[in-house]
């Protein structure tokens, strides 16, 4: 498997197979195979998706351990919401353009608290990110046009299904093809060993703060979906255990590998929701799963194992071809018995 | 002045029980090098169990204090060996997502427990003292004295008893250390029971000045305990000590004269001052990386 494989034909197959899975899940939809409710948890599932993908870039790719992305989810998700309800645009113009709004503010807040940020190290980065994102809720949470405590009302709920969709579907497209770039590979040697990439002439901080931006910028956005889906944005809902939760998505389904992401957000986004028949234990059951989980395997779910549609496709026409070629001489095998091989001579 | 001199003694209180808490998270940084975010957690299973002894049992509320700490001790030994020693080898970001998991854990079960509802704490230490014009609890002055006392007992522990010695040389090098024929399993073990225990005792004095408690009471005070010790250095004892007390303080005089809101704001400011002037903190030694 030393082949390149055919770019523009992966494209035009990952692209086929992103816009049936959209036919399929909309004929779900239509015809209630899908209640209404179950079609709208697509749309926590989606945001969830995009925000443990883009924390996965900075702690699973860049390898350093934030813990404020709720933060920048919430600058996000106001920045958006305030958009929304101060312009009067067709809802199919205005969403993407306050989703965009506010995912460029929260890249701007990641360049802003990415520079002294990461000039610390591990630990240390962590606990300062925590802070960021704690002082930004406490911020919100004294401002006037953000309504402070009594949180922002009355916001459209613009989000639907599609929107999440084509939102995910850019987030993955856009990470997916920086990791395979030249920056994806100088980001990649930052996590191997920091020094060793500098020696070899990465400018480390100028690709660490972008790195770190663009996750930011990616949280924002899923910050505005999240907004336009509940209508309301209370800060204390952005504190330190909602940038956990995303945190634990991102370890669980395998730091550096984007369908871990995919696959874990789904699964911890339904997962309370199918425990709703145990009510109370819910939530314990939950955290034991979790607990259990990274004891007996500590590198998530899926490590850092990545799917292409491609490759699989490839692999498996190879095998289908491997078992025909196998079976063809067995078919017509000729009576040409192989000349039996002389008797070892016994000990004489 | 006296303003002054009331918001310092209100700061010393709520800045003892930081310290207090810090000491277990300095600790077991030191020697496992993991932010234990489930400790915030034993504070309030410590605030729990003497709440529960004392109204429902009528247990004298000493005694109450007393069994708490030791079962925060034992809880803090338990985690220890069911979630973070299987994990030790494995990577630190597996070991923080774990201490966050337990952290939840330990939340949803109290809540599942005792529900939601935040409960009253009856005040063990009643009265009043009067100190120029202004009147303080007893629980203020108890609150002072105790984690004095305790400090300076947990100072003379770690310097000069053997399991004291065995602490400092582990958190030095782990496995030098069990070459030179230390347990470092019991060690660590007993950091852990140490720290918890700990966090009971700030947890008592934390209930009888605030009088509500709640399952997820732990969080935002494990939190700022954590900030404390991180200003100090972490991993440093006095720093613990001393980080806590400036956090109080500072806490109480931004209460007092700026507005009772900011007060997270300053001191989550405080902890990213801290980490872009000194990262290694007010007692820490910096370390470098070596290629």
């Amino acid at each position: 498997m030393t082949t390149r494989p055919n770019v523009p034909f992966r494209y035009a197959l990952n692209a086929a197979a992103a816009a049936g899975l959209y036919i399929v899940l909309m004929i779900l939809i239509r015809a209630k195979v899908l209640n209404r409710y179950q079609a709208l948890m697509l749309i926590p599932i989606g945001f969830n998706i995009i925000l443990a993908v883009s924390l996965n870039l900075s702690a699973g790719f860049l390898g350093q351990l934030p813990l404020g992305h709720a933060g920048f989810m919430s600058v996000g998700a106001y920045t958006a919401a305030l958009f929304s309800m101060s312009v009067s645009l067709p809802t199919n113009l205005e969403l993407p353009l306050a989703l965009v709004l506010g995912g460029l503010m929260a890249a701007v807040f990641g360049v802003l608290i990415g520079l002294p940020a990461l000039r610390l190290k591990g630990d240390y980065l962590a606990i300062l990110t925590l802070g960021f994102g704690e002082i930004i809720r406490v911020i919100i949470l004294n401002l006037k046009f953000t309504g402070g405590a009594y949180g922002l009302k009355g916001i459209g709920r613009q989000t639907t299904v599609t929107w999440v969709y084509i939102f995910v579907l850019i987030t993955l497209f856009i990470l997916n093809t920086l990791i395979k770039s030249r920056h994806g590979r100088a980001i990649l040697s930052i996590r191997e060993d920091e020094i060793a990439a500098e020696a070899s002439g990465i400018p480390t901080t100028y690709y660490k703060v972008l790195a770190f931006s663009i996750s930011a910028g990616f949280a924002g956005v899923a910050g505005g979906l999240y907004a336009h889906y509940l209508s309301i944005l209370d800060p204390s809902s952005f504190g330190f255990m909602k940038s956990a939760e995303i945190l634990v998505i991102v370890v669980l389904g395998g730091l550096g590998s984007i369908f871990g992401s995919v696959v874990s957000a789904t699964v911890l986004t339904i997962l309370p929701e199918l425990l709703r028949g145990f009510a109370e234990y819910r939530m314990v059951i939950y955290s034991l799963l979790l607990v259990a989980v990274m004891i007996f395997k500590p590198s998530g779910l899926c490590g850092r194992y990545e799917f292409s549609l491609g490759d699989t496709l490839d692999d498996f026409f190879t095998l289908l071809r491997g078992k025909l070629k196998k079976q063809e001489p067995v078919a017509r095998k000729p009576a040409t018995p192989e000349p039996a091989a002389p008797e070892p001579a016994k000990g004489k | 002045m006296m303003t002054l001199v009331y918001l310092m003694i209100n700061g010393l209180q709520i800045g003892s029980i930081y310290s207090l808490v810090a000491l277990g998270y300095s600790m077991v940084y030191g020697i496992v090098k993991l932010v234990n975010f489930a400790h915030g957690d034993v504070i309030m299973v410590g605030a729990y169990t003497t709440w529960y002894l004392v109204s429902r049992f009528s247990v004298p509320a000493w005694i109450a204090a007393l069994v708490s700490v030791a079962v925060c001790s034992v809880l803090g030994m338990l985690i220890e060996k069911i979630a973070y020693k299987p994990l030790r080898k494995s990577g630190r970001l597996s070991l923080l997502v774990t201490a966050i998991g337990v952290s939840l854990l330990l939340q949803n079960a109290m809540q599942l427990l005792f529900s939601a509802n935040p409960r009253m704490f009856t005040n063990i230490f009643t009265g009043t003292m009067t100190i120029g014009e202004r009147q303080f609890s007893n629980a203020t002055a108890a609150t002072i004295a105790v984690s004095v006392v305790i400090m300076a007992g947990l100072t003379l522990l770690v310097k000069k008893t053997k399991i004291g010695k065995a602490m400092r040389t582990v958190s030095e090098d782990n496995e030098t250390a069990q070459l030179m024929g230390i347990n470092v399993n019991h060690t660590i073990s007993f950091t852990f029971a140490l720290g918890s225990g700990l966090a009971a005792v700030g947890a008592v004095f934390y209930c009888c000045s605030y009088s509500q408690i709640q399952p997820t009471m732990g969080s935002m005070l494990g939190l700022k305990a954590f900030v404390a010790a991180v200003l100090g250095g972490i991993g440093s004892l006095p720093g613990a000590m001393t980080g806590g007390l400036c956090i109080g303080i500072a806490e109480s005089l931004t209460k007092g004269y700026v507005s009772s809101q900011l007060t997270d704001a300053v001191v989550f400011g405080i902890l990213i001052v801290v980490l872009l002037v000194k990262p290694s903190g007010i007692f820490g030694r910096p370390h470098n990386e070596k290629v």
